[in-house]
């Protein structure tokens, strides 16, 4: 049985190729790349970029715990949806991803219910306690893709030292949620003229900066690849450029919502725009586009974070920090960065897939390579849709970006040759 | 007065003093005057019938005093039904949403809920959802707007009492306030109201408790109460809350009071006609010394006696005018 999906325009990162072209799937896996190929079975891409499916290594499936936000099963369904392939789950659930018995949990639920590829992440601290280092060689015999305690970071510099020594003799990515608690303590959105306006306390930008700049020190005394998570400062951005001149091994991420909405999107005390890091002001949100432009980030993350209707439909102070992304990150990069010019289509497609992929070293993700799984997503980058609240296949619906109207709509994604979303 | 278009009232709520139009706040304070006569009628029967039958709800998710009677006070001379709801009896500690106990406290009809909650954004979200006429008795560190309603009241009676003119506005009138501007709902809406009334303001506070980015709201800051106080006509103490040492905001009470404090010593900076005001309750010989408190200068208890006054003004308002009839109208149908 062989699929092959014609007249699309096919972008593959891995080497830098973008061309009309057809695809040839045969046995779950990507057999030729040429024009003029036929397959028992057809997808007309015409008018659609076909380009390897979307890599995501940051977001929360909540389970085992937190059933009630989101599964692997509905998490993957809104990854597929989204055309996203592979992803990197996060480790704070309850219990935390602390041991091998608890990865491989994640990978059997994954295997009974995925419908995509989850690459769990364990944590870096015993019940992500910040004291003691987890066993990472156990973890990655397990099938851990990256340690990290997201969500938190590692107050003491001398554990996030050891950690990330020791991340490094096992050869194991560290990814690093980047924020001084004490100084961000009680904050709920970013400080400045917003938080002083709607009377609410603020997370100074500096909480998240000192702990770039210190977590990235601490990475080259370890000889360890540090990877920075959400970095959502222009003085984020500017940390991360300056380490990478400097020759550290530290790459980065940030979230479409830090290069599409500012602190503004929280007026009204919407619990939706409330995340953390939270939402910046106009002169981050153009530096962490620049970051984008000149390589400093490395990949789109969407640190999707699935929140109850109930859990987000009360008192703003008391919401839970998080928005969902998956479904959203494409057709927000292709509005937000390809949309207006600062990047190219080919660029988005990179940072969506081979960015990711490569800090987090997952096998055969972010490339139409012949012999790789067919692992492929086909967008219309042209068409536009509006967000629904009931139209996400996330058990969650905690988006800012619901009624927005966006560019660029996922027809298909297809995992190990498998069409896993269609619309 | 007669000669200007009928202005009529038409929002459902008062949550917030920055979603409020100069029209809209002028509207209140030149509704509140008949009320104040109500309150000090010779007879003693200081109550009139507009609000008969209807019930008003006293929702207080945080202590207080003197608000809490204020509006109890405001619903009763208005002849309405009232009910206190306290934090320690209520529902949220059942864990019960805010929502859900709004929606069972309308499902028994009320009308006026007058709400005070810890966190910013409480009345906002209620009144987005629910049809009864939300009134915000303060919200975190938000929003107080019927405090600075009846400190703006307060202000405009002094000047036009001072000045000899019953038709004088706040334009142009200089506005000192001092002390925690970070943690103050009070300051934030009597920002907006001052400056939406074309007064001026000067903010004087230790440099940590002054908001990032406030100047962008239109006023002058310092952290010299001399600079504050040179061409102040009102001199506005916030109260100092004790636990601002303990969270290291302050070195100690005993250098705010040296700095900060208004007191006989300090007002030698001040023009001679300004006056003193606080929202209460004062700490007394902390941020007012007593002698001020009491002083001539001090509106203090007047500011208490009008705010029963501005607060009748606004349930009226909201219950009788047309847009709240319509609102009411939705609920029932």
């Amino acid at each position: 049985m062989t699929l092959a999906i014609i007249n699309g325009h096919v972008i593959n990162p891995a080497d830098n190729t973008s061309a009309q072209r057809d695809v040839l799937v045969a046995d779950g896996r990507i057999q030729e790349i040429g024009n003029g190929l036929r397959g028992d079975e057809t997808i007309d891409a015409a008018g659609c970029v076909v380009a390897p499916g979307l890599v995501d290594i940051h977001c929360h499936f909540r389970e085992p715990g937190y059933e009630s936000k989101e599964t692997i099963a509905s998490g993957s369904r809104a990854a597929a949806k989204g055309g996203f392939t592979s992803v990197v789950t996060m480790a704070n659930t309850s219990p935390p991803i602390d041991n091998a018995g608890l990865v491989e949990l994640v990978i059997k639920r994954a295997r009974e219910e995925a419908c995509i590829r989850v690459y769990p992440a364990a944590c870096a601290t015993k019940g992500m306690q910040s004291e003691e280092i987890t066993e990472m060689a156990d973890l990655k015999e397990a099938g851990a893709i990256a340690v990290t305690d997201d969500g938190h970071d590692i107050p003491s510099s001398r554990v996030l030292r050891r950690a990330l020594e020791y991340a490094n003799m096992v050869d194991i990515p560290f990814l690093s949620h980047c924020e001084d608690e004490e100084l961000s303590e009680g904050g709920l959105i970013n400080e400045g003229y917003t938080a002083t306006l709607m009377g609410l306390p603020g997370v100074p930008k500096a909480a998240e900066e000192v702990r770039i700049d210190r977590n990235i020190r601490l990475a080259e005394l370890a000889g360890a690849h540090i990877h920075i998570q959400h970095v959502s400062t222009a003085a984020g951005v500017a940390i991360v450029r300056e380490a990478k001149r400097r020759g550290a091994r530290v790459t980065a991420e940030s979230a479409p919502h830090y290069f599409c909405l500012t602190d503004e999107a929280v007026s009204g005390f919407n619990t939706n725009a409330k995340m953390n890091p939270p939402l910046r002001e106009p002169e981050d949100v153009q530096a962490v586009v620049e970051g984008f432009k000149d390589g400093t980030l490395d990949c789109i993350a969407t640190d999707h974070a699935p929140h109850t209707f109930t859990e987000k439909g009360v008192e703003f102070a008391l919401a839970p920090f998080g928005i969902i992304g998956l479904e959203t990150s494409l057709a927000l990069t292709l509005t937000h960065l390809v949309g207006p010019g600062h990047i190219s289509l080919e660029e988005a497609v990179r940072l969506l897939t081979l960015g990711g992929a490569r800090v987090c070293n997952i096998p055969n993700a972010g490339t139409l390579a012949s012999g790789a799984p067919a692992d492929i997503v086909v967008f219309d980058p042209k068409a536009t849709w509006t967000v629904e609240k009931n139209g996400f296949a996330s058990k969650s619906s905690n988006s800012p970006f619901i009624s927005h109207t966006l560019q660029g709509r996922v027809r298909y994604t297809l995992c190990g040759g498998q069409t896993v979303y269609s619309g | 007065m007669e000669a200007m278009a009928p202005a009529v009232w038409v929002k459902k709520d008062l949550i917030g003093i920055r979603d409020l139009s100069r029209g809209e706040i002028e509207m209140i304070l030149d509704t509140a005057p008949q009320f104040l006569a109500v309150s000090k009628r010779a007879s003693g029967i200081k109550k009139v019938p507009l609000l008969q039958g209807r019930l008003v709800v006293n929702w207080f998710h945080e202590p207080s005093t003197r608000t809490r009677t204020s509006f109890e006070l405001a619903a009763k001379r208005l002849s309405a039904d009232t009910l206190s709801i306290a934090a320690s009896s209520s529902s949220s500690v059942k864990g019960e949403t805010l929502h859900d106990t709004l929606a069972n406290i309308e499902a028994m009809r009320a009308d006026i809920i007058v709400l005070r909650h810890g966190c910013a954004g409480a009345p906002h979200i209620l009144a987005a959802a629910h049809a009864s006429h939300i009134i915000n008795a303060g919200d975190g560190r938000h929003e107080h707007p019927t405090q600075a309603l009846l400190d703006v009241f307060t202000m405009r009676e002094t000047l036009r009492r001072q000045r000899g003119n019953p038709e004088l506005g706040l334009d142009g009138l200089k506005v000192a306030i001092i002390g925690d501007i970070e943690h103050s709902r009070v300051a934030r809406s009597n920002i907006h109201a001052l400056t939406k009334l074309g007064a001026s303001i000067t903010l004087c506070a230790p440099a940590t408790l002054l908001p990032r980015g406030v100047e962008r709201l239109g006023v002058a800051q310092t952290t010299r109460l001399c600079e504050a106080l040179a061409d102040a006509d009102v001199i506005y103490a916030l109260r100092m809350q004790l636990e601002r040492q303990s969270r290291g905001l302050l070195p100690s009470i005993r250098e705010y009071v040296k700095l900060f404090r208004v007191d006989r010593d300090s007002l030698r900076y001040a023009p001679d006609h300004a006056i003193v005001m606080h929202p209460g309750p004062i700490n007394r010989d902390l941020e007012l010394s007593t002698e001020v408190a009491d002083g001539t200068r001090s509106v203090i208890l007047q500011q208490v006696t009008n705010g029963v006054a501005v607060r009748m003004a606004i349930m009226h308002l909201l219950a009788n005018s047309g847009g709240a009839r319509r609102a009411r109208e939705s609920q029932a149908s």
